[in-house]
C-alpha cells in the first residue's frame, strides 16, 4: 500500500517564457483526496493537463502505479484509468445515462439471431449499477440527462469515468457553477469515490469544499509548489498565505 | 453520504405531455385527412381515404420529398444542414437517364441491366457532392450552410451542363416499370420508399453510427472526448443525405422516363419541412425517422388533398407554411416546459 498510485516528480512544463510549472512533485495514494489549491494562473490546470495527456511536461517524471508514463493524448490517459472530469462535464445532454456512459463504446447484440443492434437493456443495466455505487438512484433509465440536476449531471460524468474503471479521478473546479446543496452532493460523491479506493484530485478555489474533502492539500503559486499541508495540522490562513506569498 | 434519490423522480406528467408532442406530425396527419374526408363527403359525396387511387397517388407523391427528408435527418439531427439534396437529386436524375440509354445503345446491354446501370450510376455521382460536403464541412471547418449552398450551385451547374440544358428522355421499360409499376396494387415507388425507411430507422435508431449522430449534434465535445470521430462521422452523415437524394434522383428518371436537372429543386425545401413537422430541432440532437415518414406524408397530404378538393394550388404553400410553424411552436413550448433542466 505504501507505494502511491500517481507520482509526480520534478515536472516542469514552459509555454514560451510562461513558466507555467516549475519542478513540481506530489503523490496520488489509492483512496485518497488530495486538493490542488492556488490562484488563478497558478499552474493548477496545466498540472492535470500534464497527468491526463493533453501535454506533455517539458522535464520531469510522471509514474502510474509504479511505471512511467507518457501519453501522446487524453485518449491513452483514459485508457489507463485517469479520468478528467471537466467543468462542462461534456454529456450528450439528449441520451440517457447508459448512453453516456458507455458514449463511443457501446454495447451491440444480436436481435433475431443476426442483425447488431445497440444492447439498450445492458446500458440501462450498467447505468442503474453504476449511479447505484454513488448512492444516486434512478427510476427513469431512459430520461435524457438534460432531465436531472446539476449534481445529478456530476454523477452521471463520474459514473461515466468509474464504469470504466477509472483509478485516477481528477476534478476541475467540479462544483464552481453549483448551488450550496448540489455542492454538498458533489462533495460526497467524492467521498464515495474515496471509499472505492479511487485516487481523487481535487481543484477548487473553495476552501470551505478542500477542508470538508481532502486528505493533503498541495498549493501552487506561479507554477511553483509553495507548500502541501495536511487540513488537520493547517488553517485556511496559512493556505491563502501559502498561495498568494508573503 | 448525502443520497441523491429524492430528486431523482419527473415532474408528474412529463411523460405523457412529452409523448403527445413526440408523436405530433402524426396526430397533423390524422386531422388533415379528417378535414379532407369531410370535405370530400359533405361537398362533393364521395370518399378521400377510402379510394385506392388517392392512397397510391399520395404514396408516390411523397417518395421523393421522403428520401430527401430521410437522408436530412441524420443532417439535422447532426445539428447541420444541406442545401444541395435538391440539384444532387438533379444531377443523378440526369445521369441515371444517360447511363441507362448509354446501357443499351453503346454496350448492348439488354434493358433490365441498363436500367440497374442507370440506377447504380446515379447513386454513384452522389457520392461526389455528398463526399465534398462531408470534407468541406469535416476537415476544413465550413459551417454546413456555407458548404452545402455552394454544393447546390456546383452540383446545379453540373446536372445542366451533364443535361445539355434539357430533359433526358430514357425509353427503358424496366425503368418505366420501376417508376410506375404496382405490386399487388402497391406502386413500387413506395415499396421501395418502405425498404429504405427500415434500413434508416435501424441506422438511426440500433447503430453506434445514429447514436454518435445524437451525440455530435447535442454537443460535439462529447462525441470529441469520447473518443469517436467526428471527421468521419461528419463524412457519412452528408454522404447518407447525398446517396439518398441520388436515389431518389434515378427513381425518378424512371417515373418520368426523363432526367431532369431541376427534378429536385422544390423538394429541398420540402424536405427540410418534413424533418421538422417530424419533431426534429434545427438546433440539433433530436428527430427520429418516423418522425419524418409522418412529416412527408404531412405534406404530401396537403399537396394532394388540396388539389383534390379543388381549391387554388397556391393554398398548398400556405398551408404547409403554417404547418411548419406550428411544429417549430410545439417544440419550442416543449423544450421550456419539459426539456429543461428540474432545477432545485
Ligand atoms: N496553452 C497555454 N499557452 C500559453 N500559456 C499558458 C497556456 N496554458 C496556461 N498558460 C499559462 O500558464 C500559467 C498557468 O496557467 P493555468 O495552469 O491555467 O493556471 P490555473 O489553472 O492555476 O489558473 C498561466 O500564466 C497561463 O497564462
Ligand atoms: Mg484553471
Amino acid at each position: 500500500m505504501s507505494e502511491p498510485l500517481l507520482s509526480i516528480r520534478g515536472v516542469s512544463k514552459y509555454f514560451g517564457g510562461v513558466h507555467a510549472l516549475e519542478d513540481v512533485s506530489m503523490d496520488l495514494k489509492a483512496g485518497e483526496v488530495v486538493a490542488l489549491a492556488g490562484d488563478n494562473g497558478a499552474g493548477k490546470s496545466t498540472l492535470i493537463k500534464a497527468v491526463s495527456g493533453v501535454y506533455k511536461a517539458d522535464r520531469g517524471e510522471i509514474r502510474l502505479d509504479g511505471t512511467p508514463i507518457s501519453f501522446e493524448s487524453p485518449q491513452q490517459a483514459r485508457d489507463r484509468g485517469i479520468e478528467t472530469i471537466y467543468q462542462d462535464l461534456a454529456l450528450a445532454d439528449n441520451l440517457s445515462i447508459g448512453a453516456n456512459i458507455f458514449l463511443g463504446r457501446e454495447p451491440k447484440r444480436r436481435a433475431f439471431g443476426f442483425l447488431p443492434v445497440l444492447d439498450r437493456a445492458l446500458m440501462a443495466d450498467a447505468a442503474q449499477e453504476t449511479m447505484r455505487r454513488l448512492d444516486f438512484h434512478v427510476d427513469r433509465l431512459e430520461a435524457p440527462v438534460s432531465a436531472f440536476s446539476g449534481g445529478q449531471r456530476q454523477a452521471v460524468a463520474i459514473g461515466r469515468a468509474i464504469y470504466w474503471n477509472a483509478k485516477v479521478l481528477i476534478m476541475d473546479e467540479p462544483t464552481a457553477a453549483l448551488g450550496v446543496p448540489e455542492q454538498r452532493k458533489v462533495l460526497a460523491l467524492v467521498m464515495a469515490l474515496k471509499e472505492q479506493g479511487k485516487g481523487v484530485i481535487f481543484i477548487s478555489h473553495n476552501l470551505g469544499d478542500i477542508f470538508a474533502v481532502a486528505d493533503r492539500i498541495v498549493v501552487l503559486r506561479r507554477g511553483i509548489k509553495a507548500g502541501e499541508r495536511v487540513p488537520a495540522e493547517t488553517t485556511s490562513d496559512e493556505i491563502v498565505r501559502l498561495m498568494v506569498g508573503g | 453520504m448525502t443520497a441523491l434519490s429524492s430528486e431523482a423522480a419527473p415532474p408528474p406528467g412529463r411523460t405523457f405531455l412529452s409523448k403527445v408532442a413526440d408523436l405530433r406530425a402524426w396526430l397533423f396527419l390524422v386531422i388533415l385527412v379528417i378535414f379532407f374526408e369531410t370535405w370530400a363527403q359533405t361537398v362533393y359525396g364521395v370518399t378521400f381515404v377510402g379510394n385506392t387511387y388517392n392512397l397510391q397517388s399520395i404514396g408516390i407523391f411523397a417518395t421523393a420529398p421522403l428520401l430527401l427528408a430521410l437522408g436530412q435527418t441524420f443532417v439535422i439531427i447532426s445539428a447541420g444542414i444541406d442545401l444541395s439534396v435538391g440539384f444532387t437529386m438533379g444531377l443523378a436524375a440526369v445521369v441515371s437517364a444517360h447511363m441507362a440509354n448509354l446501357g443499351a445503345s453503346h454496350l448492348g446491354l439488354p434493358p433490365f441491366l441498363s436500367m440497374l446501370l442507370g440506377i447504380v450510376s446515379g447513386v454513384a455521382v452522389a457520392f461526389v457532392p455528398g463526399l465534398v460536403n462531408g470534407w468541406l464541412i469535416a476537415r476544413l471547418r465550413v459551417p454546413p450552410f456555407i458548404g452545402t449552398l455552394g454544393m447546390y450551385g456546383i452540383a446545379r451547374g453540373a446536372a445542366y451542363l451533364i443535361a445539355g440544358g434539357m430533359t433526358v428522355p430514357v425509353s427503358n421499360a424496366w425503368f418505366a416499370w420501376i417508376g410506375n409499376g404496382r405490386i399487388a396494387g402497391v406502386p413500387i415507388l413506395v415499396i421501395i420508399a418502405a425498404v429504405v425507411v427500415l434500413i434508416m430507422h435501424y441506422m438511426l435508431s440500433q447503430t453506434r453510427f445514429g447514436q454518435h449522430t445524437y451525440a455530435f449534434g447535442a454537443s460535439r465535445v462529447a462525441a470529441v472526448r469520447s473518443g469517436i470521430n467526428v471527421g468521419k462521422l461528419t463524412m457519412r452523415i452528408y454522404l447518407l443525405a447525398a446517396v439518398c437524394a441520388g436515389l431518389a434522383g434515378a427513381l425518378y428518371s424512371g417515373r418520368f422516363a426523363a432526367g431532369a436537372a431541376q427534378a429536385g429543386e422544390p423538394l429541398l425545401l420540402s424536405s427540410i419541412a418534413a424533418v421538422v413537422i417530424g419533431g426534429a430541432s434545427l438546433f440539433g440532437g433530436s428527430g427520429n425517422i418516423a418522425g419524418t415518414v409522418a412529416g412527408a406524408l404531412v405534406i404530401a397530404v396537403i399537396e394532394y388533398g388540396l388539389v383534390f378538393i379543388n381549391v387554388e394550388p397556391f393554398w398548398q404553400f400556405i398551408a404547409v407554411g403554417v404547418v411548419i410553424i406550428i411544429s417549430v411552436l410545439v417544440d419550442q413550448s416543449q423544450r421550456k416546459l419539459l426539456g429543461g433542466r428540474v432545477d432545485e
